[in-house]
């Protein structure tokens, strides 16, 4: 039985954590379908139709489905989940926020935020802010799961296309309704799949001096992060925390900036490949997870670095 | 109109758990426990509605063991009116606990459910959106702004990326993000109060919901270590390493 992957996307780009989840999927069966939910979204979905493995895309191209409010997105799940072995998404905002509802109706457990496939059924995820792993075995007919994109590498994209098959379903409903939103429009790379992140804690001391950290970032082509005291002293917005409660991100270069590395700073940022910590106080817990450590006055690193770089 | 607020008790947000020798589990002997953040910020929201004059009840409401009752008094000592007891041991799933809120849903009858976005324990995320799907009503989660308009709840919601509004028809239910507020600490006398605010016991056969597990924990590890890195004396060293010893600069 095959298994259905959630595009994430924005309704003109598919975005790549879409690659990763793919990667899980693949592990538990061979069959992959993705289902791409939107409006004006074909490029989605032919961007889908290329990653290997994928052999089929639906797509549920209408006005209702524009803003994928999981008050809509949940009938369109439902209608087609018989079909299904499992469900999977992307542990975002989005996908966190529409799954368990699927998983609720369909009468299932969710597991959630799962960072290794060991057989079909079975599913190792983080708990306790990652500092335990959990093996769960699960006994439900679907499996609804979500997927920490970091923990799986985007498969790649092959010649061949797969086959794209138009859903007609409509769902409507009127008790929630989309406002606005306010999406940063920073040039630079998104947090999740960034390959280096440059974060800054309360160290950094003002919402201005965060522009120095911002420098070198676009000095390396680096995604921005924070952790939460940074952001709860209003230095940048909470879309940047990485964190138990923020990102999860595994970049190839970390580099942690006035962060003193609260075990919940931790939790999101210490699978990077390399982490590097600069810091004032040579007692700070981020040194103890630390490739490379700088005790020093992050005012004057931080110039030095962007510089040499 | 009524405000329910689910809580959980969990492990204080402040401590570092360790894997049990016979990896089944955590150990959580002797070990603080707590209100979870999340659901304190939820307790919090509620008490300023009903201090707006727009909310009229607060009622807190847990799933838990004897203990559990500790986290109820103190969301009273915040200002919940009264609470809800329903005694249950043992970990149950999230899907389990949306049942048993359904149930309570279903006989308070309240305008909105607050409760926080997610558990510092089994960090599932889902309880307030599975919730929300069992009563079928609408969401906002991982709110950063609540606001009551017109029979409506205007959520702003944390999303990748920013920020996004809904309006939501009442009765709702809200998830709480970090930044939706600071929540106060329980002075003395409230706390003195707290003690004679009424706690109702409940249990899941009493709420007709049989609680179900269909996940199986095999086993509980401890997550691959990192080793101790080096100390460099100076930006140039770092880069220097970045570039000939990591390799993650070119």
């Amino acid at each position: 039985m095959s298994v259905l992957v959630i595009a994430e996307h924005s309704n003109l780009t598919l975005n790549p954590v879409t690659g990763s989840v793919i990667r899980a999927a693949g592990l538990i069966d061979s069959e992959v379908h993705v289902l791409v939910a939107g409006t004006g979204c074909q490029a989605v979905a032919a961007a889908a139709a290329q990653y290997q493995g994928v052999t089929k895309v639906l797509l549920a191209d209408n006005p209702v489905y524009e803003h994928q409010l999981p008050e809509t997105l949940t009938g369109l799940l439902l209608a087609i989940s018989d079909n299904y072995a499992a469900i999977l998404a992307a542990a975002s905002t989005g996908g966190k926020n529409l799954l368990p509802r699927v998983a609720a109706l369909l009468d299932v457990a969710q597991i959630s935020d799962i960072v290794d496939v060991h057989s079909a059924n079975t599913f190792v995820r983080p708990i306790y802010a990652g500092n335990a792993l959990a093996m769960v075995e699960s006994s439900d007919a679907i499996k609804v799961i979500t997927v920490r994109t970091s923990a799986f590498d985007e498969v790649e994209k092959g010649e061949a296309s797969a086959l794209i098959e138009p859903l007609d379903k409509v769902i409507t409903q009127d008790k929630s309704q989309f406002v606005s939103e306010n999406l940063s429009t920073s040039e630079r790379p998104e947090l999740a799949g960034a390959a280096i992140v440059v974060s800054g804690g309360r160290g950094l001391g003002s919402a201005e001096n965060f522009h120095l950290l911002e420098k070198l970032a676009d000095k390396l082509g680096a995604a921005v992060g924070a952790s939460r005291a940074a952001v709860d002293a209003g230095y940048v917005g909470n879309d940047l925390q990485v964190g138990q409660t923020g990102k999860i991100v595994a970049p190839d270069l970390y580099i942690a900036v006035g962060i003193s590395g609260a075990i919940q700073h931790l939790a999101g940022m210490k699978d990077s490949k390399v982490i590097v910590a600069i810091n004032n106080d040579a007692d700070a817990p981020i040194f103890q997870v630390a490739d490379y450590g700088l005790v020093a006055d992050l005012f004057q690193v931080l110039p030095e670095l962007e510089a040499l770089l | 109109m009524k405000i329910l607020v689910p809580i959980k008790r969990v492990v204080d947000a402040n401590i570092k758990v360790r894997v049990a020798a016979d990896n089944t589990g955590v150990d959580l002997n002797n070990v603080k426990m707590s209100m979870n953040p999340f659901c304190e910020i939820a307790v919090e929201e509620a008490v300023r509605l009903k201090e707006q004059g727009i909310a009229t009840e607060v009622i807190a409401v847990t799933v838990g063991e004897d203990k559990a009752q500790e986290q109820l008094r103190t969301a009273m000592a915040l200002g919940a009116d009264r609470s809800i007891w329903i005694e249950q041991s043992g970990a149950v799933e999230p899907l389990a606990i949306a049942k048993l809120l359904q149930a309570v849903v279903e006989k308070e009858a309240p305008d909105l459910v607050i409760l926080g976005k997610q558990s510092i324990d089994g960090d599932n995320n889902q309880v307030g959106q599975m919730l929300a799907a069992l009563c079928d009503m609408p969401q906002g989660t991982f709110a950063f702004k609540l606001l009551i308009e017109d029979g409506r709840a205007i959520v702003s919601r944390e999303v990748d990326g920013g920020e996004q509004v809904v309006s939501l028809a009442l009765p709702a239910i809200v998830t709480t993000d970090l930044r939706l507020n600071e929540p106060r600490y329980a002075k003395l006398p409230d706390i003195m109060k707290a003690k004679k605010k009424p706690v109702e016991h409940m249990t899941p056969e009493a709420l007709g919901v049989t609680v179900k597990s269909s996940l199986k924990t095999l086993s509980v590890s401890e997550p691959q270590g990192r080793s101790a890195g080096v100390m460099v004396g100076s930006a140039g060293e770092l880069v220097e390493k970045l570039r000939h010893e990591a390799k993650v600069l070119s």
